[in-house]
């Protein structure tokens, strides 16, 4: 299954569903954390930003793997390696190109936030136990990411007038893209009846409340969120930077699909 | 090489935890611009695979260390003073057990 627009009708395949919006917002989000990696303003950050960029390519990895098992595919390299951007189910925000640090750091805060507050929710609600142990584990990771890029917001926000500016304008400019994070269509619809997935916007809140104070506190200006959002993502309407990333990211097995470590 | 060329950010001395109750051990020293970011750069520098429970940055200015021209009147002394050491007492068995 998974072709687009599919509403899934078993839970099996609404958590396959899930499984693949998760893994897939990962595992593009690991891959442009990893164009860090060589490049990070100082050795630690670049440490930093390598660390967080495995551990999404980790989370992906089980929530793929997890994937591949319930539908009889072989494995994860299946789901990362061979669909194309249109089969993506990502959203937007995590595939445009990383920008300079206070970008980086900016959808490193909105996200892990996001993530953070949809794990405890989903942990708390789904009876699948693997999804469930799977989840815990990612769950600490991401206590983590969200320390580390909520103390960049206040450093770099409240920092020099350099920093504050460039701060700034990666939440204005990353901002439209906020409000797919919130969305939600038929699938995850389905999916919450099979309680395999939770209704985001119980948690809307609290996510506004943390982002707000975070920005304030770094004497940052909190964009407007009336503004134009961009949706659709999810369902294969992505922006033109996927198709280059997948491209770099994938050509090595698809050019080589018996390679293997050495 | 005045101060004012130097960008870097200070250096931090790492210290961790291998398990409850162990001494601390020295790891190494990360740059870090204040204690909380040391604290986040030392955990990714060096506590990424296990080694540890519990982490110490030390700012590496605050620590005072002995000089190479210490070597002579802090540990020569030692040298010809084996009476210091506890090797010429036998230890009873029972604490040699519990070790």
């Amino acid at each position: 299954m998974s072709t687009l627009d599919t509403i899934p009708k078993t839970k099996k395949e609404a958590l396959v569903e899930i499984l693949l919006r998760l893994a897939d917002d990962r595992i593009v989000h690991g891959h442009r954390l990893s164009e860090w990696a060589g490049h990070g303003p100082e050795l630690e950050e670049d440490l930093a930003l390598a660390n967080v960029a495995l551990d999404m390519i980790g989370h992906a990895s089980s929530l793929y793997s997890y994937a591949a098992e319930l539908e009889g595919k072989e494995d994860e390299d299946h789901y990362a390696y061979f669909r194309d951007d249109i089969e993506f189910k990502n959203i937007a925000m995590l595939e445009l190109p990383r920008g300079d640090f206070a970008f980086t750091i900016a959808r490193q805060f909105l996200f892990s936030a996001f993530s953070y507050f949809l794990y405890e929710k989903l942990i708390e609600t789904t009876d699948d136990e693997q999804f469930k142990g799977m989840l815990s584990k990612h769950l600490k990771e991401i206590k983590y990411h969200l320390r580390h890029s909520r103390e960049w917001v206040l450093r770099l926000g409240d920092g020099t007038e350099e920093s504050h500016k460039r701060m700034q304008e990666a939440f204005n400019e990353i901002w439209m893209y906020t409000g797919e994070l919130f969305d939600l269509d038929d699938a995850d619809q389905v999916a919450i009846e099979h309680k395999v997935y939770v209704d985001v916007s119980t948690f809307h809140d609290q996510w506004k409340n943390l982002v707000h104070e975070t920005i304030e506190e770094g004497t940052l200006t909190v964009p407007d969120s009336e503004q134009y959002m961009f949706s659709g993502a999810r369902k294969g309407r992505h922006t033109e930077h996927l198709g280059r990333l997948l491209a770099e990211m994938q050509f090595l097995r698809r050019s080589y699909p018996d390679a293997t470590w050495k | 090489m005045s101060d004012q060329t130097n960008t870097e950010w200070p250096l931090w001395e790492v210290f961790y935890q291998p398990k409850d109750g162990k001494p601390f051990e020295h790891a190494g020293s990360v740059h870090a611009p204040d204690s909380e970011m040391a604290l986040q750069n030392a955990r990714d520098t060096y506590a990424r695979r296990n080694e540890g429970i519990s982490l110490w940055v030390v700012p590496s200015d605050q620590i005072v260390a002995s000089t190479p021209e210490d070597v002579g009147p802090f540990f020569d002394p030692a040298n010809d003073k084996a009476y210091r050491h506890p090797q010429f007492y036998s230890v009873p068995r029972a604490v040699k057990k519990r070790k």
